[in-house]
C-alpha cells in the first residue's frame, strides 16, 4: 500500500487498536491532523495544553493497561509535553508520543518552532526516534508500541518531520518486530527461584515488599494468592496501592517516608525481604545503610539495572514479576509452612496497635484525612482515584480503602503537580463506568485547570476534590518542621473562586465547609454527571504524619508534631 | 568510601544515528566518569564498537554496564578484566630539537617520525596507555608544541 507518512500514522494507530489519542495540533503535525479529520476509527481528545495531553495518555494507560497515545506539534508543543514524558519514564508507564518536527531541510537552521526534540527526550524516554524517511515509519511505529509495552514499560517518543508526513512510501505493518538488541528477560531463572523459596522457607520474619511493577505486569491476583497461601505479610509502595485489598489482614500498609509505623517497623525487623517489582526508591528506604538491616533480600524485577542498584540483592531474579510469582507458587506450596509466622504476625499486630495510622478530629474545620476516608466510604470500589502531588496525595495513599489494582493513579517518581486532573480524564476515558475522582490541592489544581474545558467538551465528568488549606501544604509542612516556620512563598491565601471557575467552564462547583455539605456536594456532582470542583476548606496546618525525615532511618519516625 | 578503580568497557552498538549521544548522555546524566571514549564501525557489519575507559567502585561499574545494556541499540557490553589495551599519540616537536635523540626515544616506544616539515616534525607512538604516559613524560624535554592522544582501544585476551 502506497500512502503518505501521515496516513501511515493513522494506519499504524488502527493496527495497534488504539481507541483514543490525546493531543493538540500545530504547524508541523498538521498533515497528520488532516488525516485524523478524515478517519472514524479512533477518538481524538483535544486537551487544552500539550502537557495535559501526555498526562491524560498516562492516566488512560495506567487505568486500562494499554499503551497511551499522545500527539503534539514541534517546538513549544513538544517542550510542553516533556514533563509528561519524564513522568511516564519515572513511573514506567507505556506511552507513545508522536510529535511533529520542522521539515528535514530546515532541521538545524533554528527554524520557526524548531527544537532538537529527540535530544531533549532522550534522557526521559525508554527510546526515541527521529524519522528521516517515510519508508521507515511503519517499522518505527511498530517498534515504538512494542518497546513501550514490553520489558519494563515506558514512554517512546517518535518525532516526525513535516515533509516525512507528506512523503509517499510503502506501508506494510505485518512484519513482526525483531530487535536484535532488545530482548527483555521475562522468565525468571528456575534455580534462582528455587533457592529463594528455600530461603523464605527457612526465614522467621519474611515480608513482601510490593512495588508498582506488580500492577504493571498484572500480577496482583497472583501476589494475593501467594501471600494468602504462605501467610507472609506485605507492605506496599506508593505505586503499588491496590495490589492487596485494604482490608486484607496480611496487608500492613504503605511503607516509606509517609508509610505507617507498622509497615516501616516490619521492614526494619524483617529477616527476609521479598521485593516484587519495587526499586528501593529513596522515599521508600530512608537511610540506605539502615534499611532492612537484618534481612536477606530477594529482588524480583524485569529491569536488571534495578536489581542491586541501591540495596544488594542476595537472590536477584530478573524476570516479569507475574511469571516469577507464577513459578514461585507451586514451590512455595510445597516448602513454606504458613503456620510458621504466627509470632511474626503478633509482632506486626503490636506495631499496628502501638501507632496506627490515624488523625484527630478537632475544631470546626474539616480534616483532610476525613475527606479522603469519606470518599472511600461513599464510593469505595466504585471510584478510580487520581491525585496531584503534595499533602493531599499522601493522605490519599494512606487513607483511601483501595480494593483493586489500577484503581490508583498518581505521579510517584517525578512528583508532578498538575498531573492529577488530566490523568483523571484519561482514567475516566478508560473506565466510563466508574466515578473518576481527582483528589487535589489548592496549589496543584491550578497547574492544569484549563482541562475543565476538555472535560466539558468530551463529557468526561471528573470530580476534582480540592483539599484546600490555602497553602502549598507539603512545602509548608517542611518549612514548619525544618525551616523554623519560615513559610517562604507557600501561603496561598489569595485564590480564585473555584465555584465560579468551574461554572465559567460549564462545569459545576461546590464550596464545602462541613461534613454534611461534603456528602451533599459529592452526591450532587455524581448525579449531575459533569466535571466538578468540590472546594473543601480543611484545617490549614495539618501535617502528613507519621514521617521519616529525608535521609533518616525508617524505624526513626516522627509520629506527632506539637506546636512549639 | 568504596574504592574506585579504572575499568575498560567495550560496547557493541547498532551503527545508527544518535547512538553516541545516547551513551554520552547516559554517562553525564548519571554522573559517571569518562576518561576516554573511542568509536569506529566494525568492518563488514552493521555495528560499531565503543571502547570506554571509566572509573568507579565495583557497584558503579556494575550499574554502568547494566544501564548501557538497557539502551535499545546496544547489543553487547563487555567489561574487560584481562585485555590487551593500546593507545596512540601524535606529538608535534620543533625542528630545532635533536632529531637523533627524538628518533631513538620514539623508537623505544614502538614509534616513528611520520612527518618532517620546515619548522616542526610529528612523531607517533602506539602502546599500552601507561607506556604512552611514560613516553609523553620523556618527550617533554624536546618541548612538544602539541600532543594528541587517541584514547584506548582494547580486546579481551
Amino acid at each position: 500500500m502506497q500512502i503518505s507518512g501521515a496516513q501511515m500514522v493513522i494506519e499504524a494507530l488502527i493496527a495497534e487498536e488504539v481507541e483514543v489519542v490525546f493531543g493538540y495540533p500545530g504547524g508541523a503535525i498538521m498533515n497528520v491532523y488532516d488525516e485524523i479529520y478524515k478517519q472514524r476509527s479512533f477518538q481524538h481528545i483535544l486537551t487544552r495544553h500539550e502537557q495535559a495531553a501526555v498526562h491524560a495518555a498516562e492516566g488512560y494507560a495506567k487505568a486500562s493497561g494499554k499503551v497511551g497515545v499522545a500527539m503534539i506539534t514541534s517546538g513549544p508543543g513538544f517542550t510542553n509535553g516533556v514533563t509528561g514524558l519524564a513522568d511516564a519514564y519515572m513511573d514506567s508507564i507505556p506511552l507513545v508520543l508522536i510529535s511533529g518536527q520542522v521539515p528535514m531541510s530546515l532541521i538545524g537552521t533554528d527554524a520557526f518552532q524548531e527544537i532538537d526534540a529527540v535530544g531533549i527526550s532522550r534522557p526521559c524516554t525508554k527510546h526515541n526516534y527521529l524519522v528521516t524517511d517515510a519508508a521507515d515509519l511503519p517499522r518505527i511505529l511498530k517498534e515504538a508500541f512494542y518497546i513501550a509495552r514490553t520489558g519494563r514499560p515506558g514512554p517512546v517518543h517518535v518525532d516526525i518531520p513535516k515533509d516525512v508526513t507528506a512523503q509517499i512510501a510503502t506501508f506494510d505493518y505485518s512484519k513482526e518486530v525483531d530487535l536484535e538488541t532488545y530482548k527483555p528477560t521475562t522468565k525468571g531463572n528456575t534455580r534462582q527461584i528455587k533457592k529463594a523459596i528455600e530461603a523464605i522457607a527457612g526465614s522467621k520474619r519474611p515480608l513482601l515488599y510490593i512495588g508498582g511493577g506488580v500492577i504493571n505486569s498484572n500480577a496482583a491476583e497472583l501476589v494475593r494468592e501467594f501471600s494468602k497461601m504462605t501467610q507472609i505479610p506485605a507492605v506496599e509502595t506508593f505505586m503499588a496501592r491496590g495490589t492487596l485489598r485494604y482490608d486484607d489482614p496480611l496487608l500492613i500498609s504503605m511503607l516509606g517516608m509517609h508509610g505507617s509505623y507498622a509497615a516501616n517497623m516490619a521492614m526494619s525487623e524483617t529477616d527476609m525481604v521479598i521485593a516484587l517489582g519495587a526499586r528501593f526508591d529513596d522515599r521508600v528506604t530512608g537511610k540506605l545503610s539502615e534499611f532492612a538491616k537484618n534481612a536477606q533480600i530477594i529482588h524480583v524485577d524485569i529491569d536488571p539495572a534495578s536489581v542491586s542498584k541501591l540495596v544488594h540483592a542476595h537472590y536477584p531474579i530478573v524476570g516479569d514479576v507475574k511469571n516469577v510469582v507464577e513459578q514461585m507458587i507451586p514451590l512455595a506450596k510445597e516448602q513454606i509452612d504458613p503456620a510458621r509466622y504466627t509470632q511474626w504476625h503478633n509482632t506486626i499486630a503490636n506495631f499496628n496497635k502501638l501507632h496506627p495510622l490515624s488523625y484527630k478530629e478537632e475544631g470546626d474545620r474539616l480534616k483532610p484525612q476525613w475527606v479522603v476516608e469519606r470518599i472511600g466510604q461513599l464510593l469505595g470500589d466504585d471510584a478510580n482515584i487520581s491525585t496531584d502531588v503534595g499533602q493531599h496525595q499522601m493522605w490519599t495513599a494512606q487513607f483511601y480503602p483501595f480494593t483493586r489494582p489500577r484503581q490508583w493513579v498518581s505521579s510517584g517518581g517525578l512528583g508532578t503537580m498538575g498531573f492529577g486532573f488530566p490523568a483523571a480524564l484519561g482514567v475516566k476515558r478508560a473506565d466510563m463506568e466508574r466515578v473518576s475522582i481527582n483528589i487535589t490541592g489548592d496549589g496543584s489544581i491550578l497547574m492544569n485547570i484549563q482541562e475543565l474545558m476538555t472535560a466539558v467538551e468530551f463529557k468526561l465528568p471528573v470530580i476534582n476534590v480540592i483539599l484546600n488549606n490555602n497553602f502549598l501544604g507539603m512545602v509548608r509542612q517542611w518549612q514548619t518542621l525544618f525551616y523554623d516556620k519560615r513559610h517562604s512563598q507557600t501561603d496561598l491565601s489569595i485564590q480564585p473562586d473555584f465555584v465560579k471557575l468551574a461554572d465559567a467552564f460549564g462545569g459545576v462547583g461546590y464550596r464545602v465547609t462541613t461534613k454534611e455539605e461534603f456528602d451533599a456536594a459529592l452526591k450532587d456532582a455524581i448525579e449531575k454527571n459533569v466535571v466538578a470542583i468540590i472546594d473543601v476548606a480543611v484545617n490549614r496546618f495539618e501535617n502528613v504524619l507519621p514521617m521519616v525525615p529525608a535521609g533518616g532511618s525508617l524505624f526513626n519516625m516522627m509520629l506527632e508534631y506539637k506546636e512549639k | 568510601m568504596e574504592q574506585t578503580e579504572r575499568r575498560v568497557i567495550s560496547v557493541i552498538v547498532m551503527n545508527e544515528a544518535s547512538v553516541l549521544s545516547r551513551i554520552a548522555g547516559l554517562f553525564s546524566g548519571r554522573g559517571y566518569n569518562i576518561e576516554s571514549l573511542t568509536v569506529a564501525p566494525i568492518p563488514d557489519s552493521k555495528y560499531s564498537r565503543l571502547t570506554i575507559v571509566t572509573s568507579g567502585s565495583v557497584r558503579v561499574i556494575e550499574q554502568i554496564t547494566k544501564q548501557l545494556h538497557k539502551l535499545i541499540p546496544v547489543l553487547k557490553v563487555y567489561e574487560h578484566a584481562d585485555l590487551v589495551e593500546t593507545e596512540m599519540a601524535l606529538v608535534k616537536i620543533p625542528m630545532s630539537e635533536s632529531l637523533g635523540d627524538i628518533e631513538a626515544l620514539t623508537h623505544a616506544y614502538n614509534g616513528r617520525i611520520v612527518n618532517v616539515g620546515s619548522d616542526t616534525m610529528i612523531v607517533t607512538v602506539s602502546d599500552e596507555p601507561s607506556r604512552i604516559n611514560h613516553f609523553l613524560e620523556a618527550i617533554k624535554r624536546f618541548h612538544p608544541k602539541e600532543i594528541v592522544r587517541s584514547g584506548s582501544v582494547a580486546l579481551e585476551r
